[in-house]
């Protein structure tokens, strides 16, 4: 019965939200919650001993404790030093070779293997939102992010004004986004569900509401989706992009029916319409200082 | 006129900052009454406003990182509160405009003006010492440096109640700081301030390798150096490498916001990567130069207070080299999540948890000097242990964050947040904490207390796991850094549990200031009249404290390692003193206002840039450059200490020795 009482509020704190990184939804996630454990284990076994030797030799050697042996000029022993090296230099030595391997298995460049072909989805951060454009489905969705579960999502990545960071915990790595720049990620859900996806580098005052959801939903729910989706609701051309671009923060999901052709590659090369000529909103000076 | 100075640049729509500075402008203006009624300020003047002693120097050091201290943690407690009160629906008490600047502040005026001060303050009060040498190799130099960067805390403290500070984040990243992003003076202010402090420090940087390299007593040969020597050697190395990379980012930075460049800028071929590179370059050894000086504070805590030499000085030496080298080549670890690709990612990666090796190494040599030693449980050793306990932790996460695929999943995140803490706190500001306690009686001839001084301890140690723990679960549920405000309810008892520690390190920054004064009260029944409180091993227990203008009547000759120790061994085994020497007259270099007046019109100057008053700026330069020219044409350099002072001076200590010997032989 007491197991139930101190149980129940303990799942339900953890119920209602998600668990982000240890709580991993897709491949990429899931090796690097494996390497994150792995890693601490490796150094764990070796910091352990080194905290409880510290309490050990400090209270054991206190002054006055009169069984302690005092060797006031003892101060070298060359077994000691080849352990006290050894013993880094071999955990490293371990954890270099994870880290080898593991940074060429989790480039975020690297295309995942998989027998589905991949969805492609070009990734821009505004101020302050996320605009998700799908070329081959020729939509485009704003702080939503809808993928088929398990097929692998080929990501390239750039901002339209300052730096972000795009970050869905539960699916894996994050990666910058950066103006006139193009990053790629390469990430898969094979869950379904709703995930929370955010910006993880500073990028002015609106920063805290430029969240997003995922919505790892099965393909034939997806192919629905944007076939619904194509032709109807906002038009994103010049004039709907200049609108777009405009600061705003917290800004509820759009989708957009119609998409320019090229309009990531056009904000890439800072030829797009209403293009980083920064929104003098953007960090507006404090009443002091006139600019 | 006023180029961008109006009235309207005071804030007097936020009670906030305009309450704050208020009090803090009152409680100067009461202060400097107060001195005055006193008649103290020609004391002041003379013995530390204009002095070139490295010892007042140090002390003036210190006490800037002290006050600086009380401001970065009051940004940081408001930061704690917010994010405790921003929860769901509520957006808090701070706006987002006034938020960014409480946590771009915070990191500025932490690190450049909390942790530096404090590293250089104790660099400049025992190096000297350690080395049984009078003084560093530039007085005069050394009193510019700390005034340049009193003028630097100074100008980032005015834009509390003049203008904005900066809303980009501790390290300015462009494109955010450029002025398309940022047209305030926010930016200006912190590339301004650190510019003029930065000079200070590059100066140190120049000042204390000179010293270290030509000036030591006779007999004190590179390994007879104290450890703390080694590590300030090294930290002054890095300075004079890393700092001029930090000038010349700020600089550029300052030409795009200025002139109009594009070296950062998204348009124009301007590339925010490259501010990226420089920055991190400066910014990973600027790590080190504030951890291995804490380190040798931490030596030699452990060797004094365990009775016995550190264990393994050749391999902590080594140790602290090779840390100052590789420390050069990891800055890229700053910025896994780039793409830089898998080569390059995993070559940076392992490079940086090289770095973990002879760090690990240092921590098994102080857990050897203990071993078989009379640890004595002092304040210093609670800090050395508390350090010793957390400080794996934080290496732990640190080679973690090493991993690339790890650093995907946790950069920029609370995790991220929380390890830094977690390598900072118990690494450098417990070493600070350790090596305030440990050199108070050599600076002022009397101890701290010692019931106070433990319950500090306590406060930091239980605050700081209580404010960070729940940062590192928080990482792990997503949560970055700089939210102003939280979505998810689920987090709050996290962020509470953050915002109690956080309170809690308050409660010991106050018992700080209760135990100074405390101490002064009941200064005449912790008097060190020996000038060795701890059975010291290092030079600067040999004279009295406090230690005379010039430090040591005679040069002392060092035999062995521990210079004083073996000396103390000697005497006590002999029961007698050395031979007295032959006293000769002192020279030593006259106090000057040069410093002073300098960071008087480098403040000028500064204040003007940032404001865009162009004909003010201009009459700065010309004032600090005449103060040069003046300078160079002195005529009088030094002063003669005659030699019947020296010689009271001296003769007084040796009777305080020979009773101090009586005693000592006696009890054995």
């Amino acid at each position: 019965m007491r197991r139930i009482g101190v149980g129940l509020p303990l799942t339900l704190l953890f119920a209602s939200c998600n668990r982000g990184i240890l709580d991993p939804v897709g491949p990429v996630a899931a090796q690097e919650k494996q390497i994150l454990i792995n890693s601490t284990a490796i150094m764990l076994a070796i910091i352990i001993p080194t905290m409880i030797a510290t309490v050990a030799f400090a209270w054991w050697f206190r002054r006055g404790n009169p069984k302690a042996e005092y060797r006031p000029d003892w101060e070298y022993s060359g077994a000691i030093e080849m352990v006290v090296w050894g013993i880094p230099i071999l955990t490293i030595m371990l954890l270099a070779g994870i880290t080898w391997i593991g940074s060429h298995d989790l480039e975020p460049s690297r295309p995942l293997k998989s027998n589905v072909r991949p969805l492609k989805v070009e990734v821009v951060s505004l101020d302050w939102k996320w605009l998700f454009i799908y070329p081959d489905q020729g939509i485009a969705t704003v702080n939503q992010l809808v993928v088929p579960a398990g097929t692998p999502v080929s990501y390239r990545l750039t901002s339209a004004t300052v730096w972000n960071v795009f970050w869905v915990p539960q699916m894996g790595s994050m990666i910058y986004t950066m103006p006139r720049m193009t990053t790629r990620l390469n990430l898969q859900a094979d869950r379904q569900g709703s995930f929370d996806g955010l910006s993880g580098h500073f990028s002015g005052d609106g920063f805290p509401g430029m969240q997003f959801k995922v919505q790892s939903v099965p393909r034939e729910q997806f192919a629905a989706w944007t076939q619904g989706a194509h032709g109807s609701g906002q038009v994103l051309d010049a004039r709907g992009y200049a609108e777009l671009s405009k600061p705003s923060s917290y800004v509820p999901p759009t989708t957009y029916g119609t998409v320019a052709p090229g309009l990531f590659d056009a904000i890439v090369a800072n030829r797009a319409p209403a293009n980083p000529v920064p929104p003098p909103e953007h960090n507006r000076p404090l009443p002091g200082s006139k600019a | 006129m006023f180029g961008r100075l109006t009235w309207s640049a005071i804030p007097f729509d936020q009670p906030i900052p305009l309450i704050t500075s208020l009090v803090v402008m009152l409680a100067l203006g009461g202060l400097a009454f107060w001195v005055w009624r006193k008649g103290w300020w020609p004391y002041l003047w003379h013995e530390y406003i204009t002095s070139t002693d490295h010892k007042k120097i140090g002390i003036m050091y210190i006490v800037l990182g002290l006050l600086m201290l009380v401001r970065g943690f009051a940004d940081a407690i408001m930061m704690r509160a917010q994010q405790s009160l921003a929860i769901g629906a509520s957006q808090g008490y701070l706006p987002p405009e006034h938020y960014n600047q409480i946590f771009s502040a915070h990191g500025t005026i932490m690190i450049f003006f909390v942790a530096m001060p404090l590293v250089i303050g104790f660099m400049n009060f025992v190096v000297p010492l350690q080395l049984g040498v009078r003084d560093v190799a530039f007085p005069t130099l050394n009193n510019v440096s700390f005034w340049l960067s009193a003028s630097g805390a100074l100008l980032v403290n005015l834009s509390l109640v003049l203008g904005e500070f900066a809303r980009t984040g501790w390290l300015a990243f462009p494109p955010l700081s450029e002025k398309a992003f940022s047209p305030g003076v926010g930016v200006d202010y912190y590339l301004v301030a650190l510019q003029i402090s930065g000079v200070g420090t590059v100066l140190t940087g120049v000042n204390f390798v000179t010293t270290i390299l030509k000036i030591r007593a006779p007999g004190m040969s590179y390994l007879r150096m104290p450890v703390f020597c080694w590590t300030a050697l090294a930290s002054n190395l890095l300075i004079i490498a890393a700092f001029p990379v930090l000038t010349v980012s700020l600089a550029l930075l300052m030409l795009d916001r200025y002139l109009g460049f594009h070296f950062f800028t998204n348009d124009g071929g301007g590339n925010s990567m490259l501010y990226m590179n420089l920055i991190w370059v400066w910014g990973h050894p600027e790590v080190y130069i504030l951890v291995l000086p804490a380190f040798g504070i931490y030596s030699e805590v452990a060797a004094t207070f365990s009775g016995k030499p550190l264990f393994g000085y050749r391999s902590m030496v080594f140790a602290t080299l090779f840390i100052c080298i590789v420390s050069f080549m990891v800055w890229l670890h700053h910025f896994f999540t780039m793409g830089a690709g898998a080569d390059v990612n995993a070559v940076f990666g392992i490079a940086s948890m090289i770095i973990g090796i002879p760090t690990g190494v240092k921590i098994y040599n102080w857990l050897f000097t203990m071993y078989g030693g009379r640890v004595r449980f002092t304040v210093p050793v609670h800090y050395l242990i508390g350090f010793m306990l957390l400080f794996v932790g934080g290496g732990l996460t640190g080679v973690l964050l090493a991993i690339p695929p790890v650093d995907f999943v946790v950069h920029n995140s609370l995790f991220l947040v929380a390890h830094f803490h977690h390598v900072i706190i118990p690494g450098v500001v417990f070493a600070i904490m350790a090596g305030y306690t440990y050199w108070f009686p050599k600076a002022f001839g009397f101890t701290l207390d010692e019931r106070l001084g433990k319950a500090v301890f306590w406060c930091w140690f239980i605050g700081f796991n209580l404010a960070f723990m729940p940062l590192y679960v928080l990482g792990f549920w997503g949560a970055t850094r700089r939210l102003q405000h939280i979505s998810d309810p689920s987090w709050a008892p996290w962020l509470n549990t953050a915002f109690v520690g956080a309170a809690i390190i308050g409660l010991g920054i106050v018992l700080t200031v209760v135990q100074l004064l405390y101490s002064i009260k009941t200064r005449d029944q912790r008097r060190d009249v020996s000038g060795d409180p701890w059975d010291g091993r290092t030079l600067e227990w040999l004279t009295l404290s406090p230690p005379p203008h010039y430090n040591f009547a005679v040069l002392p000759d060092v035999h062995g390692e521990e210079a004083y120790w073996t000396r103390k061994q000697t005497a006590i085994r002999e029961e007698k003193l050395i031979a007295e020497p032959d006293y000769q007259p002192i020279e030593m270099p006259v106090n000057t206002p040069t410093g002073v007046v300098v960071a008087f019109f480098a403040t000028v100057c500064g204040f003007a840039i940032i404001w865009y008053i162009w004909w003010l700026a201009i009459l700065g330069l010309i004032g600090a450059f005449a103060i040069f020219v003046w300078y160079a044409w002195r005529d009088e350099h030094e002063h003669i200490i005659p030699v019947e002072e020296v010689m009271a001076n001296a003769r007084e200590r040796r009777r305080i020795r020979m009773e101090h010997l009586h005693t000592v032989s006696q009890s054995t």
